[in-house]
């Protein structure tokens, strides 16, 4: 269709016609650039506003009198736009209501990455928006909300006050709770009724040539539906998206922080959970991981694909390690959206085995780890495959070239493969981990000092985490490390609750090591 | 005089017949076809597909179906859907259906059941059609609207507005549960359930309801000289009768059972529509097509014309072996020259045979409501289409 003569102008970059709304959908991210500061400081203080929001939710009846009061308050003081006119004279020294409109914008966006990670956070985050969103739309006048339904392609008309009269007595039965008084004072709009299933499938409106007449209390609940729908695919689109975001090392830290400092439930159920960090992970893998853990995150990193096998022994080793499900999620869908699979193929076939994983589907059995035996001794891989026991079941020639790889030194690996030929799997492996660490097994025993323990790590900090994580591969080589559970028992028990309790389990152990010298 | 004594055994051999003289394709077609609006709308048809009329006369001549249903018109020919790639195979339209059938009201009329009809339950269809007219036109704002007779036992709606054909599922589904008052099966006994405020669609059904159900439940089906009918027993302690003077039910109550409406309530109980909301939601659902025969009546499947609708009697609907036998009627003179004229053009010719043949047999006043059904179609559709290239300058 060419409009060749009647072409509108364009929308020009002028400050009045990007915001030229106080309220908005916020359908379009922001195109700008930004300063981290302004970056920052918009963030905390948008999540000031929505936290204010909720707590004046819960101690007001909303929408009342000091609910309003209240509301209005938190928004002078946080500089967030309520209803003036774009051209109002500013305040001496304060923000331009452009500035503020601006400032919502952008807001809104920067907390859409830090919230749409996780279920809860999405959930708290539309919630807010939600009732943040129900609260300026209700304090606009009529005039700006029929402008406001208009510029969103919301084409409702408002009734005019001669139909309104016409149809009164229609109008007031069809409603709930209307009376004469009401339906003169209210506004009433006009919905194509496709945009209003709910109302009309309950009969709880009234219907004329195809129109729905909806009260205005009734406009915002569709309104309110439309901006949820928007606002939830949004959020779903974003979290594909986050991976890349979180690369840039200087938003990665504020939005962490950002996610981390809503209270709301208690999003960790063990408190093992949420130690570690996707981007730990890779790091990890080198330094900490046992070597069968290691090869598999690194097929996985180059085939964007692991097969079943090696994701039921990798996905639930990292469950033991502190991964939540959602965390493990996304790490699997980042990972695998990379190769063949699409965001939706994963959905539908992969994510479901993540939650099974996790003890949320199915029998709604929260597995534990492999323990070494049964890596060892079951399921051997086959051709494409990465799981297993590399000890067991790497021939010897690969198994040399990969340790080379991962700079053991040559009589490491000769000692590696000795123990590998008299079917030591086991002891290869913690030899292979005494090798890489720079720790020597009975130098533990001997001296059961926590404190020189922690000198031979890289940094005091690390340590805290890491040997949390060393150990708890642990629990994935039961018979042996177990052992040295043992002896730091007392000292490691505070950090990880899990260790200590699987700890307690196996003491039995103590006396195969004695008899293996 | 009209059945003309239909016998199944005979159907194998009038159906041919049927369709090569008398089927009206030249409407059908452009029925379905929808004036072209949309090019490959016809192609897209359920199952079998056409491009042309001529390609629909011969493949229907030579199939001679007993049963032609409708379906959606899908995005890509249906002989294809295995070579399409899936999700992209979709139904894209559909006409918004209703099926309003006796049988559902097997609880509630005394004079038949399951799938007999008589001129005293026939009145609940009129009723039927009276309130769904009513409410599609005046709340929804649709104006195309065929009422068609099943042939046996009950009624079709076929909604034809362009709005009509795009509606969702869930909208589809929502329009029909607007449409519903009467919930419930063999378990519950007081169907209808009516609070405060009364929603004006219900005093709309109210008013036609009441204009006939004095002849209808008080008369012929004898409501109250029964005390079989079920839900009086919530009623206990409670007299029903009914009011000549103001033409209502009333209800004296001692116990408090039954809200402020029972009055209502029972009316609506007895008379207002059932409709399988089910036939209406799905996009996918097959529906029995206009101007097909019905295997066990014989009777054809005719449009309805709501201006003689209180007069509508489904026992003086055409069967096919009637108009068959109309047809072996000594023609008249001009029919023959006529026949002159047809023989220096044979495909103009097959058409004006059969639009002379039908127009001699009692299927004629049927193929005219179709006929002005089409007509405002048709109208409405260059209205709109003048309204487009208004706006696009199209000259």
């Amino acid at each position: 269709m060419q409009f060749p003569g009647r072409r509108k102008k364009v929308i020009g970059s002028s400050q009045n016609d990007l915001y030229d709304h106080c309220l908005q959908f916020y359908g379009q991210p922001p195109l700008e650039n930004i300063s981290l500061t302004e970056f920052e400081t918009f963030a905390v203080e948008r999540l000031k506003l929505l936290k204010s929001v909720e707590n004046i939710g819960v101690s007001y009846v909303k929408n009342s009198e000091q609910y309003v009061k209240k509301l209005d308050a938190e928004f002078s003081s946080l500089n967030f736009p309520l209803r003036t006119e774009l051209g109002d004279r500013r305040v001496q020294g304060g923000t331009s209501e452009y500035e503020k409109r601006r400032k919502d914008h952008i807001s809104h966006f920067i907390l859409r990455l830090a919230y749409c990670q996780t279920e809860d956070l999405r959930r708290w985050f539309i919630q807010q928006e939600m009732d943040l969103f129900r609260y300026r739309f209700g304090e606009l006048t009529s005039k700006h909300k029929t402008d406001f339904l208009h510029k969103n392609n919301l084409k409702y008309e408002t009734v005019s006050a001669e139909e309104k009269k016409s149809l009164k007595d229609k109008l007031i039965t069809s409603s709930y709770g209307l009376s004469g008084i009401t339906v003169e004072e209210y506004d009433f709009y006009k919905v194509p009724f496709q945009d209003a299933l709910d109302l009309v499938r309950t009969r709880k409106v009234y219907l004329l040539a195809g129109n729905a007449y909806i009260p205005h209390h009734e406009i915002v609940t569709i309104v309110l539906n439309d901006f949820r729908t928007r606002l939830s695919k949004a959020l779903a689109m974003t979290a594909r998206s986050l991976p890349a975001v979180q690369s840039d090392e200087r938003l990665q830290p504020l939005l962490s922080h950002l996610s981390h400092a809503y209270v709301g439930q208690d999003y960790s159920i063990q408190k093992n959970m949420g130690k570690i960090s996707l981007e730990q992970i890779d790091a990890l893998s080198g330094k900490s991981f046992p070597l069968c853990m290691r090869h598999l995150h690194k097929a996985l990193r180059e085939n964007h694909h692991l097969r079943h096998g090696g994701r039921m022994q990798y996905g639930l080793f990292l469950k033991g390690i502190g991964l939540t499900l959602d965390q493990a999620l996304q790490f699997w869908r980042s990972e695998f959206v990379k190769g063949k699979v699409d965001a939706d193929k994963f959905d539908k076939a992969y994510a479901y085995s993540v939650r099974h994983m996790f003890g949320k589907e199915g029998k709604r059995t929260d597995y534990t780890p492999y323990s070494c035996m049964k890596v060892i001794l079951s399921n051997p891989p086959s051709q494409g495959d990465y799981h297993g026991c590399p000890f067991r079941h790497s021939d010897p020639e690969l198994l040399k070239q990969k340790l080379q790889n991962y700079k053991v030194s040559p009589s490491g690996i000769n000692q590696i493969l000795e123990l590998v030929k008299g079917m030591h799997y086991q002891l290869a492996c913690q030899k292979y981990f005494e090798l890489t660490h720079n720790v020597r097994m009975l130098f533990i025993l001997a001296c059961s000092n926590w404190a020189c323990f922690c000198q031979l790590r890289d940094s005091p900090a690390k340590s805290f985490t890491e040997p949390a994580i060393v150990f708890t591969s642990a629990i994935s080589l039961k018979s042996y490390r177990i052992l040295i559970c043992e002896v730091l028992y007392s000292a490691l028990r505070f950090i990880n609750p899990l260790i200590h309790s699987v700890c307690s389990k196996y003491r039995s152990f103590l006396t195969i090591y004695e008899q293996h010298g | 005089m009209s059945t003309s004594d239909y016998d199944p055994a005979c159907l194998p051999d009038l159906l041919p017949l049927y369709y090569r003289r008398l089927f009206p394709f030249s409407q059908y077609y452009r029925w379905l076809s929808y004036g072209g609006v949309s090019k490959n709308y016809f192609q897209n048809r359920e199952y079998q597909s056409f491009t042309t009329q001529n390609e629909l006369e011969k493949e229907m001549q030579k199939m001679v179906p007993y049963k032609i249903d409708i379906g959606a018109v899908y995005s890509h020919r249906p002989s294809q859907h295995n070579a399409v790639k899936s999700g992209t195979f979709q139904a894209l339209e559909k006409e918004l259906v209703f099926d309003i059938d006796m049988t559902d009201y097997d609880d509630v009329r005394r004079c038949c059941s399951a799938a007999d009809i008589c001129s005293k339950c026939w009145t609940l269809m009129t009723i039927a059609i009276r309130i769904l007219d009513r409410a599609l036109r005046e709340d929804f704002g649709f104006h195309h609207l065929l009422w068609v007779y099943s042939g046996r036992r009950g009624v079709h709606c076929w909604v034809c507005d362009d709005a009509a054909r795009k509606l969702s599922v869930a909208a589809r589904s929502a329009v029909a549960e607007y449409l519903s008052l009467v919930k419930g099966g063999e378990e519950t006994v007081r169907k209808v359930v009516l609070s405060d405020p009364i929603h004006p669609f219900i005093n709309h059904s109210l008013s036609v309801v009441e204009r006939y159900f004095q002849q209808y439940a008080i008369v012929d089906q004898d409501i109250l000289g029964s005390k079989e009918i079920k839900f009086h027993n919530s009623l206990e302690g409670s007299s029903v009768s009914y009011d000549l003077h103001f033409s209502c039910v009333s209800v004296k109550s001692n116990s408090k059972k039954g809200g402020q409406y029972f009055d209502k309530e029972i009316m609506l109980q007895y008379c207002y529509p059932r409709l399988d909301v089910n036939v209406s939601k799905g996009v996918n659902h097959l529906l029995k097509s206009p101007f097909s025969v019905h295997p066990k009546t014989g009777r054809i499947s005719v449009p309805i014309d709501l201006k003689e609708l209180d007069t509508f009697d489904p026992f003086e609907v055409p069967t096919i072996s009637l108009i068959c036998e109309e047809l072996e009627k000594p023609r008249a003179e001009e029919a023959e020259e006529d026949d002159m004229k047809d023989k220096e053009n044979e495909q103009e010719a097959g058409e004006r045979r059969r639009i002379r043949d039908y127009k001699r047999t009692s299927l004629a006043k049927y193929v005219k409501v179709f006929d002005r059904f089409l007509e405002a179609m048709a109208r409405s559709r260059k209205g709109e289409m003048l309204k487009k290239s208004d706006l696009q300058k199209d000259f």
